[in-house]
């Protein structure tokens, strides 16, 4: 078990360590440049601007003083187009926004979606699967550009108390958490609903039946904790993608959010924020995994005696 | 039980009810705040450093310069940190006397030396401000900016006392009081700027909301962001009694469709546009709502002019007239109007009537050029940006080069700053583009078609139009003046780098409630003027 975890974040270390280096060099090889406008700025004022952000050194020495800040320092750099704005001020600033719209959601995907797909189990192939089904398949399948606006002129211009955009108050949490839960929902719903069917059509349910005990302890004592392994394996790596952030959620919404920043850091070419961003992501995506990991321990014995 | 939840209920839901009743921008109008949406999340609060127009809306709540705009007139030039700006007779000197009594919000003086100090620390190469060149109406201050001198007082800034600033400019400019109401010529304050840094040093956090100190109507009340800013009044303002709003809140809303939501549930008083669509739906639901107004910006395509066939004015000139402008006003844009000059008609501008639509003009043009027909006319690239309404409009006028020339383009689609790159680097064939004046005088539209300004971006050089600019420069009279830009405009429509489309408008949505908002030609309405009236 210790070594597992030692192991685990031994190959973790090495997995950022790749992701900052591969981020600092694709961003830098990416076509366009932090400091093109739609105004030309002077080759004067342009070269002052390099020197301040030292853009203006070769690439190597760019690269091993980032490394040196990051590692000495713990400083993920500045913002190349906002002066004297640290990117770990952005992080601190919108992770705990996106932490609790992740929260949030992912509470809202457990409780619809881990019910509906174990149901959908229980009851197969009946009028309640069949529809289960059908309601999972539209919420993967409708992407949440089209659920967020839908969602927001049906409930947010209909019902006075919810507004269709902010985060100022309790009431604004609802629409975007909504969002982006169900589409969550509906992933965990069939994965819920497939490990259950397996896990259903094994020997040892087969002679608990036998022995008569009843269908609903079958289900919750025996079937639940191996069913839902698939679903838990999710969970994790989903959690970390929630709590990191959805563009498109944080854009529909005006939500002050992190995801919102990877797209833009992006297309603003703020390589220093991209970075950032990038390493937050990997070390939150490693932490996840560790953790679901863990968890599979808990439910499954036979992987604890495998480590 | 039934009735202890009932009585724990009730209050609850009356509260919640009585929460629902009131919509965000009615309590903002009962505490007389605006609520703006303004596109973005600012650049920076540096009058010095940034360059864009939602920061420009918010530098006008927090600082206020020499001559301020006016809530009505395009053309009026108030008093605002100056009493006055008197010129000499050639208008190349002009003497600012400064009101007495004039504050920064923390409650120290406005001097003629924070003027001085502001225009020198904007022209320090060290500091890289990108805007620097609106000050280079300043004699010497191109130079000082580029280093060719080190000494500042080479540049036209003299502080003859604690309330009087001279400034020498590098000829006579008439209109300079126009200039001066662009926020690279306001001041920052001194005391405050050199205690947080050294005058040349970028990153200077003298912005940060709990430094920054303006000397506009209002002071920055909080910032979070990618959330909000919000500003109040600032009781040091030497016209505080008059100011009307007690407060603007900033919403860096930048997905226009939720701008327009957000707009319907009540929780905007102004937005920063509205889309196409936006428009036609307001047409119909709420019709008084929708603003649509004249905007100081001309949409037009770059031609490469160093890249064959766009080499020829014959052929730039027959593209130019085989598109067909009010067809493209009236099914593309709203609002806009065709362009047939690149200054939109301004004050007492009125810009040559030469572009338009000519479909046997075209056809005999591009013949005389070689391309009867638009036989052995090469493959084109339209080069544009994936944004808004560019790939219809481009779409457009393909059709219509199609139908009129013979000829065959073909549309190229780039992200943002790659079709940016793509532009500066004169690596493309024909461009769309976009310019936005920054003050209100034809130079602000034509000063770019220079050779070697970092806007030209088309390879086009002409002496005659730039000796005409040049005489423009040393022309007092300001009717001589303009009859020089004049030709200097014509030239440049005949000669056709640039193939005009339309003149901008401002599209956007303001709520009932706002009183004294007016359409003004460069949108820089002045917030303590506006009032908040409940409806009935």
């Amino acid at each position: 078990m210790i070594s597992l975890i030692f192991s685990r974040l031994a190959q973790g270390i090495v997995t950022l360590f790749v992701l900052v280096t591969l981020t600092f060099f694709l961003v830098r090889a990416m076509p366009g440049s932090p400091y093109v406008e739609e105004k030309a700025i002077p080759a004067h004022a342009l070269q002052r601007m390099k020197e301040y952000t030292g853009m203006d050194q070769a690439l190597p020495v760019q690269y091993f003083r980032y490394l040196k800040n990051l590692v000495v320092h713990q400083d993920l750099g500045d913002l190349i187009k906002k002066d004297g704005v640290k990117v770990s001020e952005i992080i601190a600033e919108s992770f705990p926004v996106s932490l609790a719209l992740g929260v949030l959601s992912i509470g809202i995907a457990l409780i619809i979606g881990l019910p509906a797909g174990i149901i959908a189990a229980v009851r197969k192939n009946t009028v309640v699967d069949y529809s289960c089904l059908a309601a999972a398949m539209a919420g993967i399948c409708l992407p949440s550009f089209v659920i967020g606006p839908l969602l927001a002129v049906s409930a947010g211009l209909g019902l006075k108390s919810l507004n269709v955009a902010g985060w100022s108050s309790p009431a604004d949490w609802v629409l975007p958490a909504f969002t982006l839960g169900l589409i969550n929902a509906a992933y965990l719903a069939r994965l819920a609903r497939g490990g259950m069917l397996d896990v259903l059509s094994q020997d040892y349910i087969r002679t608990a039946r036998a022995k008569g005990v009843s269908e609903s302890r079958i289900v919750i004592r025996h079937a639940l904790r191996g069913g839902l392994i698939p679903a838990v394996a999710f969970i994790g790596p989903a959690f970390a993608g929630m709590i990191s952030g959805s563009f498109v959620i944080e854009t529909i919404f005006q939500v002050p959010g992190m995801g919102q920043h990877f797209v833009n850091a992006a297309t603003d070419r703020e390589f220093f924020l991209i970075q950032g961003l990038v390493l937050f992501y990997g070390f939150l995506i490693v932490a996840a995994n560790l953790l679901a990991d863990l968890a599979q321990i808990a439910l499954n014995p036979r992987l604890r005696s495998h480590s | 039980m039934v009735r202890r939840i009932a009585l724990f209920l009730t209050p609850c839901l009356l509260l919640l009810g009585s929460c629902q009743k009131e919509s965000q921008v009615d309590r903002a109008t009962r505490e007389g705040i605006l609520l703006v949406g303004n596109s973005n999340e600012p650049k920076g609060l540096d009058p010095h450093i940034v360059s864009g127009v939602l920061e420009s809306n918010i530098l006008r709540a927090l600082f206020e310069g020499l001559i301020t705009s006016d809530p009505q007139s395009d053309t009026a030039t108030p008093g605002g940190a100056a009493l006055e700006m008197t010129p000499d007779p050639s208008a190349s000197v002009w003497t600012a006397r400064l009101r007495p009594g004039g504050k920064w919000s923390d409650g120290e003086p406005v001097t003629a030396r924070d003027f001085a100090f502001s225009y020198e620390r904007m022209l320090t190469p060290e500091l890289g401000a990108k805007y620097s060149e609106m000050l280079y109406f300043l004699k010497g201050a191109e130079a000082f900016n580029k280093g060719v001198t080190r000494d500042f007082s080479t540049v036209g800034v003299e502080v003859i006392d604690d309330l009087t600033l001279r400034l020498t400019l590098r000829g006579p400019t008439p209109y300079f009081r126009e200039i001066v109401k662009h926020y690279t010529w306001t001041a920052v304050p001194q005391h405050v700027v050199l205690k947080h840094g050294r005058i040349g040093q970028r990153g200077n956090p003298w912005t940060r909301p709990e430094n920054l100190v303006g000397n506009g109507p209002y002071r920055l009340k909080s910032w979070r962001r990618t959330s909000h800013i919000e500003v109040e009044r600032n009781p040091h303002y030497w016209d505080a009694a008059n100011v009307v709003l007690n407060g603007v809140r900033f919403l860096p809303v930048t997905n226009l469709y939720t701008e327009a939501r957000m707009f319907r549930d009540g929780q905007l008083h102004v937005t920063y546009g509205a889309t196409p669509e936006v428009v036609d739906l307001m047409k119909k639901e709420d019709p008084s709502a929708l603003r649509q107004e004249p905007y100081v910006g001309t949409f037009f395509y770059r031609c490469n002019t160093l890249r064959k066939p766009l080499t020829d004015a014959r052929v730039r000139q027959a593209l130019s007239f085989a598109i067909d402008r009010k067809a493209i006003c009236d099914n593309v844009f709203r609002g806009y109007t065709p362009a047939y000059a690149m200054t939109p008609p301004m004050g007492d501008y009125h810009p040559p009537q030469l572009a338009g639509h000519d479909p046997d003009k075209a056809r005999r043009l591009l013949s005389e050029a070689g391309f009867p027909g638009g036989k052995g006319f090469p493959r084109l690239k339209i080069l544009i940006a994936s944004r808004e309404t560019a790939a219809t409009l481009a779409q457009a006028v393909q059709a219509m080069w199609r139908d009129t020339l013979g000829v065959e383009v073909e549309i190229e689609n780039k992200e943002w700053n790659a079709y940016l790159v793509a532009m500066q680097e004169l690596d493309y064939d024909i461009a769309a583009a976009g310019w936005i004046g920054d003050y209100l005088d034809p130079l602000t539209f034509l000063e770019m078609w220079t050779p070697g300004n970092g806007n030209n971006n088309t390879g086009w050089s002409s002496e005659p139009f730039v000796s005409l600019l040049q005489q423009s420069f040393q022309e007092t009279d300001g009717k001589r003046r303009f009859e020089l830009l004049q030709q200097a405009e014509t030239l440049l429509v005949e000669e056709a780098p640039v193939l005009l489309v339309a003149w901008q408008a401002r599209n956007y949505l303001l709520h009932s409630s706002v009183q004294g908002w007016n359409p003004l030609l460069l949108a820089n309405n002045p917030y303590q003027s506006i009032k908040l009236a409940p409806r009935r």
